[in-house]
């Protein structure tokens, strides 16, 4: 049914374009100076067509879910509305939403089946009311534009007043998905700490999430401090920088000062390789390669290596942070000034000691905006540890321990069939807006970092 | 030391011995023949001003004598230049070990981003010239000195080298250049990017500095040539037209293109 | 400014002190350049590490044991009325009694798990695509089950003892008879491209993932390309300098910046939370995608329209065309090359994001391949993470199998925007 609404906005647009274009053309042949050219008449009349019927749309469909389902369960034996909570409501309408769609598990109770059909028979109506209603609106869009045809009507001005909407609309998108990333999680973060006060999970050092969902069921009590996950996502980024930024330093160094263009030529593209693996692969990389090495390596030292450490997590994600660093270093010293360089080595400077001694300590500000760029990557990269760290929490800062991080956790938490209400899937939320804080907070830093050493150069 | 064949019109005023020698210097910029046989011999303790309009290739004969020349990619010299007899571009000859020798001040003041100590002092430091940090304090003073700019700075030689006004700057840059106790010091037009307060102050340093070091500078400022300099060359598309007095070159030039320039008729 | 004193001591040049500080200076510059060259070399092996491991261990996923036997389609198992509810176990345990006249009834379910659990569906899809096929024999082709899959390629060692390894020596001594036999081959693994997802190695392949990264990427284009170039183009061509546009422009570089798996809560909480969009549906993990990809659009869209120079932009405005004229008639059109690379580029980014899709529920073990963008799906790069998990040894191979043809598909896509680059991009 919904690609037939569409399809009707769009013959209604074609159908619009066509006749305006045609109305415009026997004005001109007949002599009239247009103030507008004829493709902007048929355009004001395509976006008059299209444009309302299309925001109807939209608005019809967010708000047709929630209205229906309330229907529906307004609806329900009042026995069985009374005393439930939001969450119990909610898992009934998937219920019989499920139903309604012909999944049923066993024989369900009368009711939930009358409700399921009066679920699929109220969809069925808004469905036809949404088509009738389309049709009646791109109809008067069409219609209202023909009649606007005619020698002094400025087409143009109103065809391009409606891009410029659209274009500022395109524009406020970002703003809207920032919105929506703040207000969403700090809604579900909200309703996190009504449930685990904030100073518990921001200063507690035990991380338990795994609470009973039923009375009989055995379980910890759940502890919801987040100190130890925290300090595991440190330990791996730790590690990986100390990966990552020796190599990345060196290779920068020696790509811009020492290599013969036919070398920087094939060895940049294969660093941005490394930077196009996605991180699946290397999570994988990490599973298959990188933890069985470490643990042979162990072994042969006599210690006891299991099989996902940080150090295995860390140090493959530093591998996929070495071009970050490199090509930010590669960048900050070709952003120092020619006459820096000439400078020393007409003081007599080895080209080692030109770079060690001037061009490295003049580029430190952008590679450190660099190097926290890596940072902020690093806290904020999942795939590689999930497949490769742990899952128990500890209060560690041993790279040959296991643990885990906020990202693993937030994946762990939601993977997995629990209800929305949970506390462990708030519980994710809330570490989820912890991390988009820290992260936010490193790339503005890092931004402003490189802003600055950009001006002392330009 | 004459060397024989010389190109070139020298009049000896007695002043020094012959510091460089150039013979048939050819430069290339991959196909670009930039500097054509030049040939001259430059005296020490003496302000040498090379002129002649843009691009005529005295900033590229000046990058030959500290083989600066060698950084540019696809930079080709031949020919012959001596220091003190001995040629430069010579195999054994270590470019790090001559630009010790033979330091350099550029158009635009560059000071390093570091203290005005540390930029003083980087040149002795990567040379070893001190053996300790008294010493090193000894030099750095001695050539904030005689970079005339000792008063200015010495309360606050922990200060950034960029802090200070291009005049200043440039005495710095001065200062740094002769850390190394060069015996020849180049200068690319070193007032051009200066007001002309500073400029007159340069000048003025410029003519002490003869005193001790064979000065070459090129300008493309014909009255400062003649203020500051004793021996002019004059370039034009590659060649060398002309060397002699300063005096000489300015009043009665012997090569008409020489002429053409002094009185503004080229550049 | 009279500071100057008499002439300073001279340094030395011909001291052999000197050349002993020299060569020294040189060799630390040779130490460094041997860091500078270790360290690209330490980059180099590690990709070719992890290329190479890839593809050692994935080659083999790429090919399948089979077996080629005769079935009997005996009229007792299968009814010609009802083809589709015939006895087929049955049709393949009397098949295999035919090969193995010796086995006994005990040790029959042993010997029927050498075929692959698929082999009873394919007999009788073959079976019902042909009942005159009833009352005599099919010759088919079918896979073996994975352990006899790994034996066959070597993964089974048979010198450990019999308790420890997957398979007993005498299924070991029963697959050697088929092989003698000349019964087995090892086609190209064709079920891994047109088979969905299955609970048995043998059967698994990535259809289902494939068709849900395509329409994943599909809505994420249709949404992120006109979006991504409308904001672009008002922001580099339009926009007043105010602080509105300022802010707008520091949230696009922000956004750009927030990690992949808050892109999935936010599609949690809104996408499937607030608007109540299904669960597992590519079109909501490409509207996801769509969001991350946005920021890389807006970026790229906005260098190549400033790359183009404002001399075309004045010459068309000189001619009397409205600004937004010049914009779209003239500047976008030169414009496209950079900023098609730019979209393939992010294009190509958002195929491997796994993350946001793992939240939204794309893990899910689906059997089918979807047929639109909203039934469930899964999508490559979850795909992987699934079999990644799976305890299964062809799963590894697969694994792997399933990351070639990821890296494939990528390589592909860069190739493509780096040959447009060079084929199209004008330098101004």
């Amino acid at each position: 049914m919904l690609w037939l609404t569409f399809l009707i906005i769009v013959a209604a647009a074609a159908l619009a374009y066509v006749l305006n274009l045609r109305a415009a053309r026997r004005l001109w042949a007949e002599g009239a100076r247009l103030h507008s050219i004829t493709t902007f008449h048929a355009l004001y009349a395509l976006f008059l067509a299209a444009l309302p019927a299309f925001v109807f749309v939209v608005l019809w469909l967010a708000l047709s879910g929630p209205v229906i389902g309330a229907l529906v369960l307004s609806g329900l034996p009042d026995e069985v509305r009374a005393g439930a909570t939001a969450a119990q409501e909610n898992l009934l309408l998937s219920e019989i939403r499920s139903l309604a769609r012909g999944q049923a598990f066993g024989e369900p109770e009368p009711w939930k089946a009358a409700a399921a059909a009066r679920l699929t028979a109220l969809e069925a109506t808004e469905g036809w009311a949404r088509l009738a209603l389309v049709s009646l609106i791109a109809a008067a869009g069409l219609i209202y534009a023909r009649t606007r045809v005619s020698a002094s009507f400025r087409a143009r001005q109103r065809v391009e007043r409606i891009i410029n909407g659209l274009m500022v609309f395109c524009s406020l998108v970002a703003i809207f998905t920032t919105i929506g990333i703040v207000a969403s999680l700090f809604v579900e973060s909200m309703r996190f700490f009504a449930r685990v006060p904030f100073f518990e999970f921001l200063f507690g050092t035990n991380w338990e999430p795994q609470i009973p969902i039923r009375e009989d069921q055995v379980a910890g009590a759940g502890a919801f401090g987040w100190l130890p996950v925290l300090l595991g996502t440190m330990v791996i980024t730790v590690v990986a920088l100390v990966v990552a930024l020796p190599i990345g330093l060196f290779s920068a160094i020696y790509l811009n000062e020492f290599a013969s263009p036919r070398l920087r030529a094939v060895a940049k593209p294969v660093l941005e390789i490394l930077a196009g693996v996605p991180t699946v692969v290397y999570g994988f990389f990490a599973v298959l390669v990188v933890a069985p090495a470490l643990r042979q390596a162990g072994q042969a030292l006599g210690v006891d290596v299991s099989p996902n450490t940080a150090l295995a997590a860390g140090g493959t994600m530093g591998i996929m942070l070495i071009p970050f660093i490199s090509s930010f270093t590669d960048d900050a010293l070709s952003a120092v000034p020619r006459s820096l360089r000439d400078g020393s080595l007409a003081l007599g400077a080895t080209r080692g000691e030109t770079v060690a001694k001037v061009l490295f300590p003049a580029a430190i500000p952008g590679i450190v905006g660099g190097v926290l760029l890596a940072v902020s990557r690093a806290i904020g990269e999942t795939m590689i540890v999930v497949m490769a760290a742990g899952l128990i929490a500890r209060m560690t800062i041993n790279p040959l321990d296991s643990v885990t991080t906020v990202t693993v956790q937030i994946v762990t938490l939601l993977i997995g069939d629990t209800a929305f209400d949970n506390p462990k899937t708030l519980a994710a939320f809330a570490l989820g807006m912890m991390l988009f804080l820290v992260t936010l907070g490193v790339n503005i830093v890092a931004l402003r970092v490189v802003r600055k050493y950009r001006e002392l150069y330009d | 030391m004459q060397p024989e064949n010389s190109q070139v019109n020298q009049q000896e005023t007695g002043a020094g011995e012959i510091k460089i020698s150039a013979r048939d210097v050819q430069v290339h910029y991959g196909d670009n023949h930039a500097l054509v046989d030049v040939s001259v011999d430059i005296s020490d303790k003496m302000v040498t001003a090379f002129i002649g309009p843009s691009g005529c290739g005295k900033s590229t004969f000046l990058r030959c004598l500290n083989r600066m020349n060698d950084t540019i990619d696809g930079c080709r010299v031949e020919g012959d230049i001596r220091l003190d007899g001995e040629d430069i571009y010579a195999p054994e000859v270590d470019p790090v070990h001559l630009r010790a020798r033979v330091g350099m001040v550029f158009q635009k003041p560059n000071p390093f981003p570091k203290s005005i100590y540390d930029n003083v002092a980087y040149g002795p430091r990567i040379h070893g010239l001190a053996k300790n940090r008294s010493e090193l304090d000894e030099i750095v003073e001695k050539s904030l000195r005689r970079g005339a700019i000792w008063d200015e700075v010495k309360d606050r030689l922990d200060a950034p080298g960029t802090s200070l006004s291009g005049g200043q700057q440039q005495r710095l840059c001065i200062a740094r250049a002769i850390a190394t106790s060069p015996e020849v010091l180049l200068m690319d037009e070193p007032c051009s990017a200066l007001d002309p307060i500073a400029t007159a102050q340069i000048e003025e340093l410029i003519d002490e500095l003869r005193r001790q070091f064979c000065v070459i500078m090129v300008t493309h400022s014909m009255q400062q040539a003649a203020r500051v300099s004793q021996r002019t060359a004059f370039f034009h598309l590659g060649q060398l037209v002309e060397y002699g007095e300063t005096g000489q070159i300015f009043t009665n030039p012997s090569d008409p293109r020489t002429e053409s320039y002094i009185t503004g008729r080229i550049g | 400014m009279k500071d100057s004193p008499a002439s300073a001591p001279r340094v030395n040049w011909k001291d052999p002190q000197l050349a002993a500080t020299l060569r020294a200076r040189h060799a630390r510059e040779r130490r460094l350049k041997i860091l500078g060259l270790l360290s690209l070399g330490a980059a180099f092996a590690m990709l070719f590490i992890l290329l190479a491991s890839l593809a050692a261990s994935g080659y083999k996923a790429f090919v399948q044991t089979h077996v080629t036997m005769d079935f009997v389609i005996s009229a007792r198992n299968v009814n010609p009325e009802n083809p589709e509810k015939g006895k087929y176990r049955k049709v393949i345990a009397e098949s295999l009694q035919a090969v193995f006249p010796e086995v006994g009834r005990k040790e029959m379910r042993q010997l029927r798990k050498i075929l692959s659990n698929g082999a009873q569906y394919m007999v009788r899809d073959a079976v019902v695509a042909d009942p005159s096929l009833i009352g005599g024999v099919l010759r088919l082709t079918v896979p073996v089950s994975d352990p006899y899959d790994q034996l066959n390629k070597g993964e089974i060692d048979r010198t450990t003892p019999e308790s420890n390894r997957r398979l007993s020596d005498r299924e070991i001594a029963w697959f050697d008879r088929l092989k003698e036999a000349g019964m087995i081959s090892t086609p190209f693994n064709k079920a891994l491209f047109l088979n969905a997802d299955s609970r048995f190695p043998e059967l698994a392949g990535l259809k289902g993932a494939l068709w849900g990264s395509f329409y994943a990427l599909l809505v994420c284009f249709l949404l992120s390309f006109p979006l991504g170039i409308g904001a672009a183009i008002w922001l580099e061509e339009f926009a007043p300098k105010n602080r509105f546009t300022d802010i707008i422009e520091v949230n696009i570089n922000n956004l750009a910046a927030v990690p992949s798996v808050v892109f999935g809560l936010l599609a949690l909480a809104v996408f499937l939370g607030w608007f109540n969009l299904p669960r597992s549906a590519a079109f909501v993990g490409g509207m996801t995608l769509a969001l991350m990809t946005l920021p890389t659009i807006i970026i790229a869209t906005r260098a190549a329209l400033k790359a183009v120079p404002p001399s075309i932009r004045e010459a068309a405005l000189g001619l009397g065309a409205s600004r937004q004229q010049v914009v779209f008639g003239h500047v976008l059109p030169l414009a496209m090359p950079g900023i098609l690379t730019g979209t393939i580029i992010g294009l190509a980014q958002a195929l491997g994001e796994t993350a946001p899709l793992l939240l939204i529920g794309m893990n899910a073990f689906i059997t089918s391949a979807p047929e639109s963008a909203f039934e469930p799906a899964t999508a490559l790069p979850t795909q992987i993470f699934i079999w990644a998990d799976s305890p299964e040894r062809g799963f590894a191979a697969r694994t792997s199998a399933a990351i070639l043809v990821l890296l494939g598909f990528l390589i592909t896509m860069n190739l493509a925007a780096v040959i447009l680059r060079r084929k199209f991009e004008r330098k101004w």
